[in-house]
């Protein structure tokens, strides 16, 4: 496999230089010279208005997946509840389900989950398959890939999509990796190709400031996890009537499903709501709050909203609050309806982990903070004067002025 | 105790943008570094090597290896790692790497590998800046048959036949215990990378970079780089940031009424 210039046709313009995340391309004697950093992301190919630039050698032979039909979610459990996400990707399969014209099925697997997972079929799901056994009252990812592994190899879907959750992110690459198949993870868009009728699936790299579209080739299933909260969840089938015919039981034998893993325990830290991804609201806090104890005043307002406490990292490695509130490239991506920095500068790597929020409201009493260019609302003002003020008016419901 | 700690080199920002005239990509100060994960990796690397040679009952001196996929300019990083503690490295680098998706990656490390021969910890960051998927690490478990567990907070015990980690899962910590060999990726929470020190800078500039190729792995090229990949990578291009932020003015009082306002017409507040 090669990359290549026609240098009969290349102008020397840059545009491909310009183009290269990797730093690869020089142009010398007014021709665009690639070296040995490519990785063949395609992004020159792309740029070149001249079609001066062609990736050969790729296998291009077409297999045939008409045996692969179908697309199915994972339908993540926590306990014997199911998790929005899986829902939320139910809503996105069943469209892509409706454009290929195929059958949409769920997946559940756990320990007493069968009851929780029939409000999976509001969401348009023409089929439950489900494994409900003891051994899998843990979500533990080496007995649950090879559960899913078994059911995929044997009904073959063409598409398989989970939530990219922390256990759906370790669950999943296992199970692709058994399968030989590919897997594009946290992806934010997914779309069918009108012609080739395969899974276009797109997700943000560098920090959220490029999007990639990724296809899976010469292996099925087409597999993605996808960023919970990102998809919409929409009940679209008010009375699911009769489905004792679309839950399939899988039946298995516990002694094939023994896990290499011992779990010892497990631990909550007290009180709090760790899992910051799974609200609607976050309140997030940085280094102008000055203390851990104003971090209170956040969980205040984050209480009043039904939110969680968010932070940067300036103010974890203050100590002011734990790592799983961090929000950013080294800590949590976080997709909520409503966001607010609170005393956030906004520096790249906080932006990273928060910027496809739907809603943005910062409030910073530096004018230029990078965090108000990717604010839909901007306050410039003193934090502590600011929030006390919205709690009273939301709880008071007195008029300010 | 053979430790592995795989590491990756990415492009020094993600402050990258597109230039909305010309359609090309802004970059500022792009250089490559360790991604900065991957730091957390080296550091648990070598305190669990620092730790079992103090362990009276462990015999056999521990060594800890750091690897790279990637191009020749990589050597770098790899001997960064050697002045913050590793005993020595090793650059897969060859052609045929390139245009690698994680499982290619996956493949080729998971040869290499190999041939360090009765590795029986692999420690990996919990993901790269550019690539973003944390899925090597999974991936070459899997394909090596042994138990990964991601996002580990704290090594609580570690002995020549088990490991007991706490990892962070969605909503709480979980305490796991696996056999060795086994694969684990960190989170920044488990350390703070030391500074290196003179020692390790002088030790650093004459460290040896071993370079080995697919023919080195013994490998089909059909298995690696973009040719070994499922996934491809068919556009790229920047999200569309239609942004208008709206700044509330006034006074402290006025601007909180607005605020509240704007709660309540999406359905915040009532
Ligand atoms: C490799 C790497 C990874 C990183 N990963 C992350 C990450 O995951 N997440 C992250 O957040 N950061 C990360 N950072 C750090 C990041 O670069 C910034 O240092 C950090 O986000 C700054 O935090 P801050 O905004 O809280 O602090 P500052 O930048 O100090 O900003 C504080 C802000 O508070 C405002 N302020 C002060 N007092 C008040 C008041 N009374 N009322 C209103 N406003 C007030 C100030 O005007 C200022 O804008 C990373 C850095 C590196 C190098
Ligand atoms: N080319 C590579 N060489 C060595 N290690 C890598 C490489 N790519 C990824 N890794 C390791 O796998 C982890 C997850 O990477 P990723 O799946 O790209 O997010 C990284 O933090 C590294 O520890």
């Amino acid at each position: 496999m090669e990359i290549k210039v026609n240098e009969s046709t290349c102008t020397g313009c840059s545009l491909c230089k310009g183009a290269c995340l990797y730093d690869a391309i020089e142009i010398e004697d007014g021709i665009a010279v690639i070296s040995e950093a490519c990785v063949f992301c395609g992004a020159c190919v792309d740029s070149c208005k001249d079609e001066s630039i062609e990736i050969i050698g790729l296998d291009t032979e077409e297999k045939d997946f008409s045996d692969y039909r179908g697309v199915w979610v994972y339908l993540e459990a926590h306990g014997n509840e199911l998790a929005d996400v899986g829902l939320e990707l139910l809503s996105e399969g069943r469209k892509l389900a409706d454009k290929l014209k195929v059958p949409l099925a769920g997946i559940a697997i756990g320990s007493g989950i069968e009851e929780n997972s029939r409000v999976a079929f509001q969401y348009g799901m023409d089929k439950l398959y489900i494994v409900d056994d003891p051994v899998f009252e843990n979500n533990i990812d080496d007995i649950f890939s090879k559960a899913l592994v078994q059911l995929i190899s044997k009904h073959k879907p063409e598409i398989f999509l989970a939530g990219a959750t922390s256990f759906g992110r370790t669950l999943v690459p296992k199970v692709a990796a058994i399968l030989r198949t590919g897997l594009t993870a946290d992806c934010t868009g997914l779309a069918i190709d009108d012609d080739k009728k395969i899974l276009l699936q797109t997700r943000p790299t560098f920090g959220g400031n490029i999007l990639a579209t990724i296809i899976t080739r010469n292996a099925r299933p087409q597999m993605a996890t996808v960023r919970p909260h990102v998809m919409e969840k929409k009940a679209t089938v008010a009375d699911i009537g009769d489905i004792s015919d679309k839950v399939i039981k899988v039946e298995i034998d516990p002694k094939n499903f023994k896990t290499k893993y011992k779990m010892l325990g497990t631990e909550t830290e007290k009180g709090e709501k760790i899992n910051i991804t799974d609200y609607e609201v976050i309140v997030s806090g940085g280094r102008g709050l000055g203390s851990g104890e104003k971090f209170e005043l956040l969980k205040e307002l984050a209480d009043t909203l039904s939110g969680v406490v968010g932070a940067s990292r300036a103010a974890v490695d203050s100590g002011w609050i734990s790592y799983p509130h961090q929000v950013g490239q080294t800590g949590k991506t976080v997709n909520p309806k409503i966001y607010i920095a609170c005393g956030i500068s906004g520096a790249i790597q906080h932006l990273a982990g928060m910027q496809t929020s739907d809603i943005i409201i910062a409030i910073n009493k530096d004018p230029n903070a990078p965090i108000f260019k990717v604010a839909n609302y901007g306050i410039v003002g003193d934090l502590f004067e600011i929030i006390p003020m919205l709690i009273k008016r939301i709880k008071d419901g007195k008029p300010l002025v | 105790m053979k430790i592995a700690v795989c590491i990756k080199q990415v492009p020094g920002t993600v402050d990258i943008k597109i230039d909305p005239e010309t359609n090309t990509l802004i970059r500022q100060g792009m250089e490559n570094i360790i991604n900065p994960f991957d730091t957390y990796a080296v550091e648990e690397g070598v305190r669990i090597k620092e730790r079992l040679d103090a362990d009276e009952g462990f015999m056999e001196q521990s060594e800890v290896i750091a690897m790279t996929m990637g191009p020749p300019q990589a050597e770098e990083m790899l001997k960064e790692a050697v002045a913050s503690g590793v005993d020595r490295v090793v650059l897969l680098s060859d052609r045929a790497f390139a245009g690698a998706d994680t499982w290619a990656t996956s493949v080729t490390l998971a040869m290499a590998i190999d041939k360090l021969e009765d590795v029986r910890l692999v420690i990996f960051g919990k993901q790269t800046l550019d690539g973003d998927t944390g899925q090597v690490g999974p991936e070459l478990a899997q394909r090596m048959n042994i138990p990964f567990i991601g996002y580990v907070s704290e090594i609580m015990e570690i002995s020549a036949r088990k490991i007991k980690v706490k990892r962070l899962a969605e909503d709480r910590y979980e305490i796991f215990e696996v056999r060795l060999p086994a694969a684990i990726s960190v989170i920044k929470d488990i350390n703070t990378p030391r500074v290196p020190s003179l020692r390790g800078k002088m030790k650093a500039r004459s460290a040896e970079v071993p370079v080995w190729t697919a023919d080195d792995l013994g490998a089909d090229k059909d298995e690696l780089g973009l040719s070994g990949s499922y996934t491809q990578v068919v556009k790229i291009f920047t999200p569309k940031m239609v942004h208008d932020v709206s700044m509330i003015e006034g006074t402290p009082e006025e601007q909180v009424e607005e605020l509240f306002k704007n709660l309540k017409s999406l359905n915040i507040v009532s």
